[in-house]
């Protein structure tokens, strides 16, 4: 399943993107939210229970009023308190933000959180999981009356490049210069599918594998040509490693100079 | 152009550290300002971050550093182009002596709307109930008031309450009752004013038959006395989350306005927090004069005492909408 993104432009021309929260991964946000609520609001009519031996209207009052302030506070004050999140939001890593990527301001939180019951419309987030579904940043009407998004902050994870095998000699090392310019040229998409494909080897058929190993290789020779005797007898496989090697993998010398850094 | 990524690393690190202990202050601490030489500090550090964003921006093999500074840009792009007030520091007496009266005055028409849909909403239901009395349980949905107003005034009347009564409890239960009905209004503005429009309908429907039974039955006295106090506060405060909900419509469908959606709903953010969060607080006086005063009825508390405190109430909240904070609101223009 894709992640919907949203791309937004500072006036310095300079794009940064947020992946949105999908309307099922909200829901199961807002479960635990719910959750949270009972557990607290139990908590807090426990305690009231003392007061009941001094004045029974008053403990009566106190839990109405509890129950009120909780359900439509614990949000407001949870999302303006931790930045954009709830304990729901915070476990699966959801945060509310501005959509213009502006500062998320208290009346926002308020107003997304207060307009929250016309999204529970007729049974929980029904009309809310609709608007959800059908707005293409994935808002609620809450969002939309408080010009809002929920994103997903996605842990970035550095490739796991042990799966690929032991590490060869890679002739493509003695040529710094193309090497340089080969992880210029290259782009983050190309990076990430010649890797995925190397790393999903063993699902792909032999034909399948050959010929998507031939026709990557092709591409990646033709954006940078290496010597002949660097790459002459390498097979495709073989050539697309030592790409990954260059692309991914740091060189001996970076490795010495960082840990000299790190002294 | 970038040759050597990890030495481009090396180097802007720094720097990319320095901008986020400032951004993480200034997270922390939602008022806080910084000095003219910290914030072109700021600007600067911002500056090279979104150009070194730029340029790992196509460096395939970076997609931490490429995802780290993406973040790290988005923060500091939000704290640098924030021209909204955010401060947090909330003053109760700043807020009733000017906050709320102004913005309730900047947005008036909406308030217009809101109390002549009311109006109408009374005169149907008023005139409902008296051409066809029959339709009493349709608009009236209070099973205590279904009855005949004669025989109530005289339950009430004869009632001696005690003081064991469960006011506080009962006091409780309108505060949060009538705020989320005020809620309601508010928010069913999102559709497009419609669901706004039924409830303050609705509302004066409730309203202007409740009146017409009780002054059919030569009830007006207890009637008044019965809803004026905390009536005189109630009523307007639903008035003023439909007041909020018709100004969100409005800035939903944008008439004449040739700008934005989100533009739009930004210029009116903060006035919408402003008008419910004075109908919550206004409320929470509603609920305690209702459960603890109009409860109470003649030979308790006589009639003319209580109308005449509601009355003054809705004098006093007319002139406090009208006056309170136009001193400032003229120096400022």
């Amino acid at each position: 399943m894709f992640a919907a993104k949203t791309r937004l432009t500072t006036s310095e021309g300079i794009e940064f993107g947020f992946i949105l929260a999908s309307p099922l991964v909200r829901f199961v946000a807002w479960a635990i939210d719910f959750a949270a609520t009972m557990a607290l609001l139990s908590a807090l009519r426990f305690a009231v229970i003392f007061i009941s031996f001094f004045s029974s209207d008053f403990a009566s009052a106190m839990v109405i009023l509890l129950y009120f302030v909780v359900s439509v506070g614990y949000p407001i004050f949870c999302e303006w308190k931790f930045r954009g999140q709830t304990i729901g939001k915070k476990l699966l890593s959801l945060r509310v933000v501005d959509a213009e990527g502006f500062r998320l301001t208290f009346q926002q939180v308020f107003v997304r959180n207060i307009t929250r019951m016309v999204d529970m419309l007729p049974l929980p987030y029904l009309v809310g999981g609709l608007v959800c579904f059908l707005s293409p940043r994935n808002q609620r009407l809450g969002d939309l009356a408080a010009n809002t998004i929920v994103i997903r902050n996605v842990k970035v994870e550095e490739p796991v490049l042990s799966e690929l095998g032991e590490r060869h000699f890679n002739s493509l090392r003695h040529y710094p210069h193309l090497e340089a310019r080969l992880r210029r040229e290259v782009t983050p998409e190309e990076a990430a599918l010649i890797l995925n494909t190397l790393l999903r080897s063993s699902s792909l058929e032999a034909t399948a594998r050959i010929k998507i190993y031939g026709l990557l290789a092709s591409h990646f020779r033709d954006i940078v040509q290496f010597p002949a005797e660097a790459v002459e007898g390498i097979p495709d496989e073989q050539y697309l490693k030592n790409i990954v090697d260059v692309l991914f993998r740091k060189s001996g010398a970076v490795k010495a100079r960082e840990t000299r850094v790190a002294k | 152009m970038i040759i050597d990524i990890a030495k481009f690393i090396e180097t802007e690190k720094p720097y990319w550290q320095s901008l986020e202990k400032i951004l993480s202050r200034m997270e922390q601490d939602h008022g806080a300002s910084l000095s003219l030489e910290e914030s072109r500090h700021l600007h600067y550090l911002y500056r090279r971050a979104s150009s070194d964003l730029g340029k790992v921006g196509t460096f395939s093999s970076e997609p931490l550093t490429r995802h780290y500074l993406e973040a790290l840009v988005a923060r500091a792009h939000s704290e640098i182009n924030e021209q909204r007030d955010t401060a947090t520091k909330f003053s109760l007496l700043e807020f009733f002596r000017f906050t709320f009266p102004q913005t309730f005055r900047r947005q008036v028409n909406a308030f217009w709307i809101a109390l002549i849909l009311t109006v109408v909403g009374s005169l149907f239901g008023g005139a409902a109930l008296y051409f066809d009395p029959a339709s009493k349980e349709s608009l009236v949905p209070f099973d205590h008031l279904l009855g005949n107003p004669t025989e109530r005034v005289k339950l009430e009347e004869a009632s001696n309450r005690s003081e064991n009564a469960a006011h506080g409890t009962f006091s409780a239960y309108l505060m949060t009752h009538n705020t989320q009905v005020s809620i309601t209004t508010f928010a069913l503005g999102l559709t497009y004013g419609v669901g706004t429009i039924i409830m303050l309908f609705y509302n004066g429907v409730m309203l202007g038959s409740i009146i017409v039974d009780y002054v059919a039955h030569g009830q007006s006295v207890f009637l008044a006395g019965w809803l004026l106090p905390h009536g005189s506060v109630e009523i307007p405060c639903i008035l003023i989350a439909g007041q909020a909900g018709l100004v969100l419509a409005s800035a939903l469908i944008g008439w004449g306005k040739r700008i934005p959606l989100s533009s739009r709903l930004r210029l009116i953010g903060k006035d919408l927090f402003v008008l419910m969060t004075g109908v919550a607080l206004f409320l929470v006086w509603a609920g305690i004069v209702e459960s603890f005063f109009s409860q109470y009825h003649y030979p308790v508390v006589p009639y003319s005492v209580k109308i005449l405190f509601g009355s003054s109430q809705l004098g006093a909240l007319v002139f406090y909408l009208y006056a309170a904070g136009r001193k400032r609101e003229k120096e400022a223009n």
